[in-house]
């Protein structure tokens, strides 16, 4: 069933994408889609049945304008730090450790995603219940975890 | 239509230009990884919805319209990729005992820090 779904899916895309509705295009167009079901038709529904999917999803593109306005800004801070003359002053890059609430695997992905997304902040390493974050500078650091953990609390509701 | 194109795929190579030179600048692996990650990522979405602006500058054809959610679902895709990439390069680096460029040699720090009274 999971791999009908994952194929179907697949190949309505693959239409999409190519635009040819020939017997040559279609037939690869099933072979590829085939090969990539039987991969990985257990990733797209391994917990098809958990509640408030389609809530969580809604919530979550409310999250996506933020998250956009966020990368602006952490482009313009690097872009800020790039181009300085005295950039090695300005700098004062370490490695730290918080501890995270998010129990949810996908939360957990998302948060690591925006927080690389951020300025000043990548994350480096996700390990029992602990974020390593690789932070520019002290100011950087300052707003994690704090305001972005609260709103991916609210999107995937871990109240 | 044309001058918007325009505007965004100048922005998208400014951001470009930024992450090649921070990439060249900043002084160890982790601090350029920085400047990649988020200028390529910045930068991709500009120029891609800068074509998209000026496939659609013929006027809003069927054909042309289809073109430009490809375009943008490019940086869709970016999005998702850029960051867990960055991810992997950062931990196979941690893994493999890359020291961090640091200024008073303390690498991992616990956060947040504890208040001295």
């Amino acid at each position: 069933m999971a791999f009908l779904v994952t194929f179907l899916i697949l190949f309505a895309f693959w239409i999409f994408m190519s635009g040819q509705l020939d017997w040559w295009h279609l037939s690869w167009g099933v072979l590829s889609c085939t090969l990539v079901a039987v991969i990985s038709h257990d990733f797209l529904f391994k917990d098809i049945k958990s509640k408030g999917r389609v809530k969580e999803t809604t919530l979550f593109f409310a999250y996506v304008p933020w998250l956009i306005y966020e990368i602006i800004l952490a482009n313009i801070y690097v872009a800020y730090l790039a181009l300085h003359p005295k950039m090695l002053d300005l700098i004062d890059p370490h490695i730290i450790k918080f501890k995270t609430r998010l129990k949810n695997d996908f939360a957990r992905v998302t948060f690591a995603n925006s927080i690389t997304l951020t300025p000043g902040t990548i994350t480096v390493l996700i390990k029992d219940d602990y974020f390593f974050v690789h932070a520019i500078n002290k100011s950087a650091a300052k707003s994690l975890p704090g305001n972005m953990e609260r709103r991916i609390t609210k999107v995937f509701m871990e109240e | 239509m044309i001058i918007g194109a325009k505007i965004f795929m100048i922005a998208g190579l400014f951001f470009f230009t930024t992450a090649a030179i921070g990439f060249l600048r900043f002084p160890d692996f982790y601090t350029r990884m920085h400047a990649t990650a988020k200028g390529d990522t910045l930068g991709t979405l500009f120029f891609v919805i800068g074509l998209a602006l000026y496939t659609l500058h013929h006027g809003f054809h069927w054909f042309s319209i289809v073109n430009s959610i490809k375009l943008i679902s490019i940086a869709v895709f970016w999005f998702l990729a850029s960051p867990t990439a960055t991810h992997a390069l950062l931990r196979s680096a941690l893994e493999s005992d890359l020291v961090p460029w640091t200024k008073d040699k303390k690498v991992i720090v616990a956060w947040p820090p504890k208040r001295r009274k």
